[in-house]
């Protein structure tokens, strides 16, 4: 800040994400592997199912949401992991941004960073299992959207208590995973019926859930941000 | 004594001062007394409670999976609790009675898992039924305390292992009306509902009905011993390591 006065949390926060994704921008390898390994688990389910029994448009939801869900832990494993060379947390920790600051940074550097997966992976999704193009994938997009923030909150925090414990990145997917469980449950039900055409008034209470399980995760997650760090 | 403001390290000393640990091995009277009981209803609902009409003798293992899964949430709700505890205080105590019902939690959660199927074998002819309510959501509440479990073993530092173990667990506490919702929502109600806990008068003959009440007790009693002798070996590690580095440092 050139006028010498610390950021408030909101400009704090993305400072934070700004670095994260100055550094992802800089390697790319996160980003490469990431979405490479998307488009790649969106081929391979293809042949899981005989194709004359379950026809692709009724197999992309789930395979949407598997390959979204195992995707997102891809990335959010190294949100803290690059933290670790040279103890860049501890940099982190001394500046003059508060630790909300921080996580919710982390958060916003985390939930961009799957969003660009998700714009190529999406389409791709559409491609392979020749959905309709048009406001059906619209909505989905947004389906993604509210659940890329439930399992962003939740993922950023586990990265962060991950990192500190002896299994490292091998703790995450088994704590992250029972939490997506809400999330990929009701998101993968609207799915259904938004690609199946069906109005949207069908789809609102799995839509509300969806919508209830981020607000009080991102609010409990930034909350409880403060404690996984060292006193 | 270090000064109060910051938790200070256990000392042996403190530990041993604190009478909570025993200082020679005991005879646990009270979980003799939860073991007993277990086995006397065990022994009175197979030959002394009339075999129901309908299911058959299968019915029957209701006596264990109704009350385990009673035991189960005891011991899930004295971890969330004890976290929140432990979060607001930073007293030790909280810590080692939120890891020692987990334990207990993950073991009665595991007994509620194996004898529901077995049960809906052989009524709804299929071991395992995604679209009960209460089996998805009782296996996802497995995996939660199982996550729990398996951070708390990642971590060395004591202090750490306390926090990071509660923010899971508060977090999980809050996750529960999610999943309920979640699978309310995607479920039939294929569950077989309350017979005992309901408006009217208890619908069960008064053996059965005797038989039922004398498992939950036995059962609410087997958790609470388990709990408690669970949270003395968190004491005896405690102390053996309180030891050890009191030796390290001489």
């Amino acid at each position: 800040m050139s006028d010498g006065r610390a950021p408030g949390t909101i400009g704090a926060a993305w400072l934070v994400a700004r670095k994260d994704l100055a550094i992802e921008f800089r390697t790319r390898t996160a980003f490469f592997s990431a979405l490479v390994f998307a488009v790649l688990a969106l081929c391979i389910f293809y042949f899981a199912w005989d194709e004359s029994v379950v026809t692709p448009a009724q197999r992309a939801p789930g395979v949407l949401w598997v390959v979204l869900a195992f995707s997102a832990l891809l990335g959010l494993q190294r949100s803290f992991s690059i933290e670790e060379h040279d103890r860049g947390i501890d940099a982190l920790l001394v500046s003059p941004i508060s630790r909300e600051a921080i996580y919710l940074g982390k958060a916003i550097g985390n939930l961009l960073f799957l969003c660009a997966i998700q714009v190529i992976a999406i389409p791709a999704l559409a491609l392979f299992y020749n959905l309709p193009v048009g406001r059906p994938l619209l909505v989905v997009t947004g389906i993604v959207l509210l659940a890329m923030i439930g399992i962003v909150a939740i993922g950023t925090l586990f990265s962060a208590m991950a990192v500190n414990t002896r299994l490292a990145e091998l703790l995450l997917p088994m704590l992250s995973l029972p939490f997506f469980v809400p999330i990929l449950m009701n998101a993968a039900q609207a799915t259904t019926r938004v690609l199946a055409e069906r109005p949207l008034a069908e789809s609102w209470p799995w839509l509300k859930i969806l919508i209830g399980f981020d607000i009080v995760f991102v609010v409990a997650c930034t909350l409880a941000f403060p404690f996984t760090l060292e006193e | 004594m270090t000064p109060a403001s910051a938790p200070a390290p256990a000392s042996a000393r403190s530990i041993l001062s604190s009478g909570l640990a025993a200082p020679k091995p005991i005879f646990d009277w009270f979980f003799a007394l939860a073991a007993l009981s277990v086995l006397a209803v065990g022994i009175r609902a197979i030959y002394f409670t009339p075999i129901e009409a309908l299911q058959g003798a299968a019915q029957k293992i209701y006596y264990i999976h109704v009350p385990a899964a009673l035991g189960a949430y005891i011991a899930v709700s004295i971890t969330a609790m004890m976290s929140i505890v432990f979060l607001w205080l930073h007293d030790e105590r909280a810590d080692r009675a939120a890891e020692a019902s987990a334990e207990v939690a993950l073991l009665f959660l595991t007994v509620v898992l194996t004898t529901g199927p077995i049960w809906a074998h052989r009524i709804w002819g299929a071991w395992w039924v995604w679209w009960d309510m209460r089996l998805t959501f009782t296996l996802f509440l497995w995996f939660i305390v199982a996550a729990y479990l398996v951070l708390r073993d990642g971590i060395e530092d004591v202090a750490m292992r306390g926090r990071y173990g509660a923010v899971l667990a508060v977090l999980g506490a809050l996750l529960i009306p999610f999943i309920h919702l979640s699978v309310y929502l995607f479920s039939a109600r294929l569950h077989p509902m309350p017979v005992v806990l309901k408006p009217d008068k208890p619908s069960l003959p008064p053996e059965m009905l005797v038989t039922f009440v004398l498992s939950f007790v036995a059962f609410t009693l087997l958790c609470f011993a388990l709990i408690r002798a669970r949270y003395r070996i968190a004491v005896q590690r405690e102390l053996v390591a309180a030891f050890e580095g009191d030796g390290g440092s001489r």
